[in-house]
């Protein structure tokens, strides 16, 4: 493997760690030598990698967003879906990652949404998470163009969509849902498509 | 020396508002270019030959200027149909210029009637039947009004004898490969996605909001400029499109979105690649475009 293929690879393992980490601890009581001690390497090597926590923070959250972004991607690029299907599908993804990956999710609400002091500067508003909010206004503007969905405010579209699926996420890290998460898929479709439906 | 002929020039008219006449007359070095020409007929202006003599005779015609649109009948002047009087002398003529939207498309005057009234050779994007006994000698100029400089660049062109690059809606490419956003003096707006807060002032882009068509419009005039000092866009009114087929739209003033998100893209950009690099420009706030550029004192 090349030099700059390795260091690719070095951090992403570094994300990885830091991801969960700081979705199990929180973003203060995560620390550099915490992250270094748990893939073996030094405080200092870390930090030719990543100069400060906070950037490692900002870089976490655009990892979370790509992956999720690249998902809702191939749901967006299969233009025979219909929008219930799309929407569907979008349910399914977002339940998929928080049970297999429910760090990225706890990251998002732990850390992101909760330390908004340190998304700042270059990764302010939609700077970060502009992977995922990109295929997100692309479901919504092809859902309308077709018909299916209701011309309204992004925003109002968009809080209801993933503010619910962040919701029921959370219910499920803490335990509190009486079913497995993934049971609640094709309810929760049928009220998102219901709420955003021409 | 035998004194060299000047190429003849038949300027028509049909249903029309004069607009790209009177247009015309503006440009700076008119009477100097119309020297060059032989005018065997002009609406407004005192020539050899009265629309009666264009009417009944067989007059010579190198360039067929056509403004207004057309109806195969109905539309009769010198008590013959002017779709007639046309055809005559697109046979004869060596190019034809359909100059303005309305001889192009049909424009304005099309909305009355999209089935019978239409541009010479195009009913709003389609060729029509006419199209295909004269595509090799068609010009469009479309415009509402066409810019003077455009008439003007095309006849200099054709009394020189240089190739014409033409698209596919037979529009020079040395005008309408640009787009009516190039050249804008609101560009940073546009980058840094700050709409206007009012008509008529010097900040601010008119896309987002007020239905600017400058980005999907193909002209020159933020290039060349309108009476060699302005365009719409440049005085705070948006481009509302007018060399295209679909001119002209409803609620001009109008953006239509989808969900937030313009309907339209620029020429050319992918929805994917408009929305992140859109996302992240709205991202920051730049505080010396969210000013005025003069704060006048009250």
């Amino acid at each position: 493997m090349s030099q700059g293929g390795k260091r690719v690879q070095k951090k992403e393992s570094i994300i990885q760690a830091a991801l969960t980490l700081f979705s199990v601890y929180g973003f203060h009581k995560t620390t550099i030598p915490n992250i270094a001690k748990r893939i073996g390497m030094s405080s200092g090597n870390l930090y030719n990698y990543f100069p400060s926590k906070e950037i490692l923070a900002q870089e976490i959250i655009k990892y979370t967003s790509e992956v999720l972004g690249e998902e809702i991607r191939k749901i967006n690029q299969q233009k025979k879906l219909t929008t219930y299907k799309k929407i569907h599908k979008i349910v399914e993804v977002y339940f998929k990652m928080a049970i297999e990956k429910p760090e990225m999710i706890e990251y998002f609400l732990r850390v992101y949404l909760s330390h908004r002091e340190v998304f700042v500067g270059e990764c302010q508003r939609m700077v970060c998470v502009a992977g995922f909010i990109t295929e997100i206004m692309i479901f919504f503007s092809d859902g309308v163009e077709c018909g299916e969905l209701r011309d309204q405010d992004f925003f109002s579209a968009f809080g209801l969509f993933m503010g619910y699926l962040g919701g029921m996420a959370f219910l499920n890290g803490e335990a509190i849902l009486s079913r497995p998460l993934k049971e609640y898929t094709d309810d929760i479709t049928q009220n998102i498509y219901n709420a955003l439906k021409t | 020396m035998p004194k060299l002929k000047k190429p003849t020039i038949l300027w028509l008219q049909s249903i029309t508002c004069n607009g790209n006449t009177h247009s015309f007359f503006s440009h700076p070095d008119f009477v100097a270019l119309m020297q060059k020409f032989e005018i065997i007929h002009h609406p407004i202006l005192n020539t050899k030959y009265t629309l009666e003599n264009v009417a009944n005779e067989n007059l010579t015609c190198d360039v067929l200027v056509l403004e207004g649109a057309f109806r195969q009948t109905g539309m009769k002047k010198a008590n013959k149909e002017i779709y007639d009087i046309a055809q005559k002398y697109a046979k004869k003529a060596k190019h034809i210029i359909t100059a303005g939207s309305c001889a192009t498309f049909g424009g304005i005057f099309r909305q009355y009637d999209t089935k019978s009234i239409g541009g010479f050779c195009f009913d709003g994007e389609l060729p029509n039947e006419t199209y295909k006994l004269f595509k090799k000698k068609l010009i469009s100029i479309p415009g509402c009004p066409a810019h003077p400089r455009w008439i003007g660049s095309v006849l200099s062109m054709i009394l020189t004898h240089r190739q014409i690059p033409l698209d596919e809606l037979h529009r020079p490419l040395e005008i309408y490969a640009y787009n009516a956003h190039v050249g804008c003096s609101r560009s940073e707006y546009y980058e840094w996605k700050i709409d206007v807060s009012r008509y008529g002032h010097k900040e601010g882009c008119l896309f987002y909001d007020h239905g600017c068509q400058a980005p999907f419009t193909h002209a020159n005039c933020n290039k060349i400029l309108w009476n060699e000092i302005s365009s719409k866009t440049r005085v705070g009114t948006p481009c509302f499109g007018c060399t295209e087929p679909t001119f002209p739209k409803k609620n001009l003033w109008h953006t239509t979105t989808l969900m937030g998100i313009p309907a339209s893209m620029p020429i050319g950009i992918p929805k994917r690649a408009y929305l992140t690099i859109a996302g992240i420009a709205k991202s920051f706030t730049i505080k010396r475009l969210n000013e005025p550029i003069i704060k006048y004192k009250k």
